[in-house]
């Protein structure tokens, strides 16, 4: 059977099944394969809480989505060019994400009368009941084939049925021009040392789907999406946001020269730092499990007293467990990393989905007057280096830092150009230096005059030996109520973050300096403002955009790049936190606000859609 | 090394605790053993790190010369877990009270006992919250008549040793204020477990609770009333030295020497390094009027402690890894090269 092969720019492929059926690893399969192909890309898983919800429901559809391109991509994609359905659930749940131009893949054989009934279909036509009839429909019988490939393998039923991913996979790698070899190397490595026995039968439904596909008349025309050739030369990983963050506070552990705490209780979606640190004790790394999210902020804290970087990663609820550790953090003056990747809330909320609704939380959450740095990633790349400067930020300036991802950029994926930690700056931490005299006393909270950052002195150093703790006190650490004092070190408390202002890359504009709008956003939404606000250049329109990765303090540049616009867009997945912050910082400006609280990214289409409205 | 002494564990800072408190003299006797131990194992004075937790003997830190953290309340013990495991080289003291680190902190308490990490826990125990001035805690007696409970408690009460042998304790010692050689001689075995030590101070709140021991306190009664266990010698109590206890294999018995027959041979011996921990428990729930409070070292076991295991694997994962820095890792795995 002849194809046509059309060259295409760039792909969305979403995998969707139920939340047994492997299509995260499908998805990610596919992801990784594209990437050392050279392709530019981005993916999104989107997957239930429960690890095995009600089996062929819409509540239980787990789904992922790569976009691959020749060029830069700056997002997951908004809509999709191949959907694969695994089941009815899926499809219906997942059918609205698909292009009118674009392609629908399921396995036939799960569209049974009690399959369509499960996920609540009306009528035994499903696809014009979802209105995608005119889609490129291929209606494979998936598991039959599966089974029928593998029948001779020796393999349990239930262990071949798992392989209908795999069968998928091999269909999908022929629509797209894929060669197979980087999944055969994948199983190869994989299975070697623990089940050798599945590699042979992975390979071989993969390359059944693959001859499938070529054979059959429902695959119009296969694509080839060529690399990207502009990509900048060098080695190049995959990489998730919640890895790129454990790698980043390693990189500070290793240019601080401190060892790196981690002392975390397990919470979605951020339990994978955790996960990905423990496996790196070699660098000297210490993860605690601890028993609760309290315990996770407080043995970080001593073993930021006892000298170590400190880290403590969680998510929204448990970042509200740590409030008051965060104000000891704060009245100690002790460096220590909270990483919060933020999911739906309020509460317990949508906790597989993203968010950027712990932005108050993180700027004002706690008793007292108690100022806390917070910078947030922009893309999963992009959290090593948000971690980095955070745990920078935390050791030079003696603080606690709140660094803000998204379950989106967390469990999210992007190609990495793997920098050289040759090129990263030293930490270096405000360590006591010296011997005292002959009785001298340590004063603890004495300040740098320039940076109101305070000594740090560990404790087993002879003669510096000093009390901290979360009651107020003099600049020599002496308890005080003195009403004056304690306005005295208020201010100096907040002085001193408002002072890391200076230490802090400035603020880029992207476009020209004064304007109609200027698109603002932080975090996650990088991507998806980039590709809206290119979009609309191409329109033929004029805007331009900024975007903050340091929230408080914020850039110092921040009202300069302000001040060349007429309107400010601030997009951002909450009701409207940044834009708040924006308005008592600087009320001069005319704020315009757009936001999505859905538990789901922006759309691309729905950003070009707010900004032509104000342009 | 040059000798430490008292004075050298003594801060500058006026002791602020209530005259006649019973945590003077449990400081005092802190300020005394640890010289003792340092000469002992050989300790500067800067390796001592003491922790807090929030309530009056939380104060203790600011009363010693060493490195000190007076933390928030319920969790110095997650905070002492935090500091020994980032620097094993450093010795650990804790003070917490009842309210402190059996109510609001009872989950770090009994998951550090658990983990059996190197720390050395002192807990008041004067049966109220003082700083907040008088509302039961969880160790209050059924009954107890305080602010929050003006018509008695109706709740029983923790026993702290039953607590932390239930989570399979390797340490527990109990003693009473006023018991200042005691108070030394558990301090100084603490000292020298290798893991998790729970000393349990029984103190008195003057102010608040006073007389809060003095069912076993009171001198007229406290010879009959507690029995002063130590390793190696026989379970004998009472004034005149005439009572003993006895353990049946399923339960503990109090007998008079020289009655029906009973001898010194019949007398159990006091073993706390045995592993038998069920007898332990036994001895740490005994409570009048039918047997004496046990006082001194209860339970004194080995046992691997957390920051060891912790120490060690980081040791044996880099002997056998490749990745040593972090460009290593950065290069490890899946990567591909763009011409």
């Amino acid at each position: 059977m002849q194809h046509k092969q059309i060259e295409t720019e760039d792909v969305v492929i979403r995998f969707a099944g139920d939340s047994g059926d492997g299509m995260q690893l499908t998805g990610s399969l596919f992801a990784d394969m594209s990437a050392i192909f050279g392709n530019g890309l981005s993916t999104f898983p989107d997957y239930p809480a429960e690890i095995r919800a009600p089996h062929g429901t819409v509540s239980g559809v787990s789904g992922f989505q790569v976009h691959i391109g020749s060029g830069e991509i700056n997002t997951p994609g908004d809509f999709c060019d191949l959907l694969v359905a695994m089941n009815p659930a899926a499809l219906k749940a997942n059918a609205k994400w698909c292009k009118p131009t674009g392609m629908i893949l399921v396995d036939a054989d799960a569209f049974d009368e009690a399959g369509m009934k499960r996920a609540g279909f009306q009528t035994d036509d499903p696809f014009t009941e979802l209105r995608v009839e005119d889609r490129a429909l291929i209606i494979a019988p998936i598991t039959t084939l599966t089974e029928e490939s593998l029948k001779d393998s020796g393999m349990d039923h239930k262990a071949i049925l798992k392989c209908k991913n795999m069968f998928t996979l091999g269909m999908a790698c022929f629509i797209y021009s894929r060669p197979l070899e980087y999944i055969f190397t994948y199983l190869e490595k994989k299975f070697s040392k623990k089940h050798p026995e599945v590699i042979a039968p992975n390979k071989k439904v993969l390359n059944d789907g693959f001859n499938y596909a070529a054979n059959i008349q429902a695959v119009p025309n296969t694509y080839v999406c060529p690399p990207d050739m502009h990509k900048k030369p060098g080695l190049y990983r995959n990489i998730t946001g919640n890895q790129a963050v454990a790698w980043g506070l390693l990189a500070a552990s290793e240019k601080s020269g401190l060892p790196l705490f981690c002392g975390s209780y397990p919470i979605t979606p951020a339990t994978a730092i955790l996960e990905e640190l423990a496996l790196h004790k070699s660098l000297g790394c210490k993860t605690l499990q601890a028993e609760d999210e309290i315990s996770g902020i407080c043995t970080a804290i001593g073993a930021s007293f006892a000298g170590n970087l400190a880290a403590t990663t969680t998510s929204g609820p448990g970042l509200s467990l740590k409030s008051e550790a965060l104000g000891l953090a704060v009245m100690t003056e002790l460096p220590l990393v909270v990483v919060d990747v933020q999911r739906a809330g309020p509460s317990t909320g949508i906790p597989t989905k993203t968010e950027q609704t712990d932005l108050a939380q993180a700027l004002y959450g706690r008793n007292g007057e108690c100022p806390i740095p917070v910078v947030a990633a922009h893309s999963p790349a992009n959290c090593f280096d948000a971690a980095f400067n955070a745990a920078k930020i935390a050791l030079e300036h003696m603080t606690p830092v709140i660094l803000l991802s998204e379950g989106f950029l967390g469990n999210g994926s992007e190609p990495w150009l793997i920098p050289a930690m040759a090129d990263y700056p030293e930490i270096k931490p405000p360590f006591v230096a010296g011997t005292l005299q002959e009785g001298e006393k340590f004063k603890p909270f004495e300040r740098d005059p320039e940076t109101f950052v305070r000594k740090w002195a560990v404790p087993g150093q002879k003669g510096y030996e000093h009390r901290v703790g979360g009651l107020e006190k003099n600049h020599a650490g002496v308890l005080s109520s003195d009403p004056l004092n304690h306005e005295m070190m208020v201010r100096e408390r907040a002085e001193k973050v408002a002072k890391i202002a200076d230490f802090i890359p400035e603020l880029e504009l992207d476009g020209p300096s004064k304007g109609k709008l200027l698109v603002i956003g932080w975090g996650g939404t990088y991507g998806h403002i980039k590709s809206a606000v290119m979009e609309v250049r191409r329109q033929g329109k004029e805007v331009s955009m900024a975007h903050f990765d340091y929230i408080n303090p914020l850039p110092r540049n921040t009202k300069e790049v302000f001040s060349g616009f007429e309107r400010i867009l601030v997009c951002e997945l909450n009701s409207g936190q940044f834009a708040a912050y924006l308005r008592d910082c600087m009320p001069e400006f005319e704020y315009v606000k757009c936001n999505k609280v859905q538990g789901q990214p922006f759309l691309v289409s729905e950003l070009v859609q707010a900004i032509n409205k104000e342009i | 090394m040059a000798t430490l002494t008292f004075k050298d564990f003594k801060s500058d800072q006026e002791v602020r605790w209530c005259p006649g408190c019973g945590d003077h003299a449990v400081l005092a006797a802190l300020q005394r053993v640890l010289p003792q131990v340092s000469q002992i194992l050989d300790y500067a004075k800067e390796r001592y790190v003491v922790v807090s937790g929030i309530g009056c003997s939380s104060r203790l830190p600011y009363y010693m010369d060493t490195y000190g953290f007076h933390s928030i309340h319920g969790r110095a013990t997650a905070i002492s877990t935090g500091i020994k495991v980032a620097n094993p080289w450093l010795t650990v003291w804790q003070a917490c009270g009842d309210g402190d680190a059996l109510a609001i902190g009872g989950n770090h308490f009994i998951h550090a006992i658990r983990r059996n990490i190197d720390i050395n826990i002192i807990l008041f125990n004067n049966r109220i919250y003082g700083l907040t001035k008088g509302q039961y805690s969880p160790t209050s007696k059924f009954g107890a008549i305080t602010k929050t409970s003006p018509y008695g408690t109706v709740e029983h009460p923790f026993n702290p040793g039953s607590l932390v042998l239930g989570a399979k304790g390797t340490f527990f010692a109990r003693s009473l204020d006023v018991e200042l050689k005691l108070n030394e001689e558990i301090m100084k075995a603490a000292a020298l477990h290798d893991g998790c030590s729970v000393m349990e101070m029984l103190t008195n709140c003057v102010i608040f609770n006073d007389g809060a021991h003095k069912d076993i306190s009171d001198p007229a009664v406290k010879a009959d009333r507690t029995i002063v266990l130590r390793h190696g010698e026989k379970m004998i109590f009472g004034a005149n030295k005439d009572k003993g206890l006895v353990y049946d294999g399923s339960r503990m018995k109090v007998v008079q020497i020289g009655v029906d027959g009973v001898t010194m041979d019949d007398i159990m011996v006091h073993d706390a390094h045995s592993d038998n921990i069920a007898l332990h428990i036994a001895l740490a729930d005994m409570k009048g009027p039918d047997f004496p409070v046990a006082l001194g070292v209860i339970r004194d076991v080995e046992d691997v402690t957390y920051d060891d295991g912790v120490r060690d694997q980081l040791k044996e994962v880099a002997r056998k890894s490749t990745i040593h820095c972090v460009d290593d890792l950065l290069r490890s795995g899946s990567t591909w090269e763009v011409k």
